[in-house]
């Protein structure tokens, strides 16, 4: 073998693109990809598992019947259809609007020289390390008093007026965003007479598609996946489905008005993939605008 | 103020900007007056208070430090004081973890390989699910375990070697190692973004000069990561404290309806809580900035 054709079969299988490199590499990707999904993957097929196949102990991964009961049960516990609606309610309503009002003081923080912008700036950080626990306990009260404890309200109100879950990621995503944006078109649209409003609404929320459906989409995950707050503020007669699943004993109880001590794991299980496959089908359409989201908003822009 | 003084444009138009910019701030401070900054000087006023809930109304008799002395000495206070500290290890331990679990996935997935984004969208999956009472329905059920930890005997060597004050957290560590490696998906994103944006031709001008794949990622990769890692850690820290679940929070919260403690006692632990929290993360982001430093000195 000539010197030349050795190399070249040392560069394949040891170069930088080498194929030991490359098994190595998507062995690796692999191997922990799947200890990653280790737990999603245990739960579907436990989920579809009957009595029978749970205490089989050969049955350990692969059930030996597809068994959709237990779907059944936890759609009635958590009373699906009507709880979807109220956890829609309190999550998709709050998204859209925190979205809404975080670009627009964002917007202003980047276009507008306002004076105290620095102690603005000071003060959106503080909401954002300052953790809602210390401050909830007054506004417990305050939506006591106000009459909207208990009520989708408690949810709403706070993200109307750019208060609501890590609002302060949102405000600083929108004015990195807003930052880079050509003054070029804000000045051609106000010699044409476009007023402040109208340049906001015409050119900058258009040109900002992209952190607003990225905003929109991790403020929704977010709210849906919150259960510490809401479940202060919404008492315990208004679950979402994630309160539903937390108190999935009592509710199973209810439901089916069996006392049983605990519910076996397929059920619960089945109630778990209930639960997240309204965001599992969000993410499975727009999964490029969670993970992209992060690179396109310039977030990480120093 | 140096903003007043410093651009010497036409005074009428910077004055009507101002004031648009500050009508488009309006629903925030607003906001924030209203849902914020209020109900933080209420919670301080109630952390020194008794607070009455009667069915007519709020009665706030001011007590002074008679909350916070409860915190330090009684049953309640010891067991959220307790979780505190459980915290402060949790951190100690679940951060280095995430932080280099993350930035080894995200080297990984810098790499120039095929279904990028099919493997982005792996690791990322985790965060669009993790709420609260998932998570617990997959620990309780002993789905976040990887199944070699419990055949190899791996916590029982931890109960056997450690103190039971710090076995407790490392078990804890491997008990639910794939839900804390869960935590890392924004993580993750964060170093990809900063990963990309580090030439390429840096690694082919160091590879011509004779170094390796280590030598790279050490001196041309960790680097350029270094800021990105402070902001990774402050955000781990903070995810991590306001996790629904962790259970110094939930003490707050159970505080609030007990019947010996109530209110006050709660808003008192809740800014316990706060100072604790302050203090991990002054301490940490002091640590990573004094070791920038030395490393740039050297």
């Amino acid at each position: 073998m000539d010197k030349n054709r050795k190399m070249k079969i040392r560069r394949f299988f040891l170069g930088k693109n080498g194929i030991i490199g490359k098994i190595v590499l998507y062995g690796l990707l692999m191997t922990i990809g799947f200890v990653y999904l280790f737990p999603l993957i245990k739960m579907f097929t436990t989920s579809i598992m009957d009595l029978s196949d749970l205490v089989n102990p050969v049955v350990e991964w692969i059930p030996t019947k597809l068994y959709l009961e237990n779907y059944r049960t936890g759609l009635i516990v958590l009373k699906y259809g009507q709880t979807l609606l109220f956890s829609l309610a309190v999550t998709l309503v709050p998204a859209l609007l925190q979205t809404a009002v975080t670009s627009l003081t964002g917007y202003a923080l980047a276009k507008f020289r306002v004076r105290g912008r620095r102690i603005v700036f000071g003060l959106i950080l503080l909401t954002y390390l300052l953790p809602q626990q210390v401050y909830m306990i007054p506004k417990f009260v305050l939506f006591d008093q106000l009459g909207i404890l208990k009520t989708a309200w408690s949810i709403i109100f706070p993200a109307t007026f750019g208060q609501g879950l890590s609002s302060a990621i949102f405000i600083l995503i929108f004015y990195q965003f807003f930052r880079i944006q050509p003054l070029a078109l804000d000045e051609s649209a106000e010699i044409d007479g476009a007023n402040p409003y109208q340049i906001f609404l015409r050119i900058g929320v258009p040109l900002a598609a992209p952190a607003y459906l990225s905003s929109f989409l991790f403020s929704f995950v977010w709210y849906w996946n919150e259960t510490y707050i809401s479940s202060l503020f919404l008492g315990t007669d208004l679950y979402t489905l994630q309160l539903k699943l937390f108190n999935f004993q009592s509710q199973f109880n209810l439901a089916t008005g069996i006392s049983q001590t605990v519910t076996n794991e397929a059920i619960r299980y089945a109630a778990t993939i209930l639960i997240i496959l309204p965001v599992l089908v969000v993410y499975a359409v727009m999964q490029k605008w969670f993970v992209e989201g992060i690179d396109k908003t310039g977030v990480t822009g120093e | 103020m140096p903003e007043m003084r410093a651009p010497k444009k036409p005074m009428k138009r910077e004055k009507r900007m101002n004031l648009v910019g500050w009508s488009m701030l309006l629903p925030w401070t607003i906001g924030f007056l209203v849902f914020t900054f209020y109900p933080i000087l209420t919670s301080f006023r109630y952390s020194l208070s008794d607070v009455d809930l009667d069915g007519a109304g709020i009665l706030v008799t001011f007590v002074g430090l008679a909350n916070y002395r409860a915190a330090f000495s009684s049953a309640a206070g010891f067991a959220f004081l307790q979780s505190v500290l459980d915290f402060a290890l949790e951190v100690l331990f679940k951060v280095p973890i995430i932080t280099v679990f993350a930035i080894i996935i995200a080297v990984l997935l810098n790499q120039k390989i095929k279904l990028r984004g099919f493997f982005r969208a792996i690791y990322f999956l985790p965060v669009i699910i993790a709420s609260g009472p998932v998570i617990t329905q997959l620990a309780n059920q002993g789905a976040a375990t990887i199944p070699l930890v419990e055949q190899m005997g791996i916590l029982d060597f931890i109960n056997a070697t450690f103190t039971p004050a710090l076995a407790r957290p490392i078990a804890g560590v491997f008990d639910e190692l794939i839900v804390i490696l869960w935590f890392s998906g924004v993580q993750i994103l964060l170093f990809i973004a900063s990963l990309q944006k580090i030439d390429r031709s840096v690694y082919e001008a160091a590879m011509i000069d004779g170094a390796g794949p280590w030598e790279s990622f050490w001196k041309i990769t960790m680097p350029a990561l270094q800021s990105m890692v402070r902001v990774s850690v402050i955000f781990t820290i903070i995810n991590l404290a306001t996790f629904s679940e962790n259970p110094a929070i939930q003490h707050i919260k159970n505080n609030m309806f007990a019947l010996e403690t109530g209110f006050g006692f709660s808003s008192a632990i809740a800014w316990i809580y706060f100072v604790a929290l302050a203090l991990i993360l002054g301490i940490v982001v002091g640590l990573l900035s004094a070791f920038a430093r030395k490393k740039a000195r050297t």
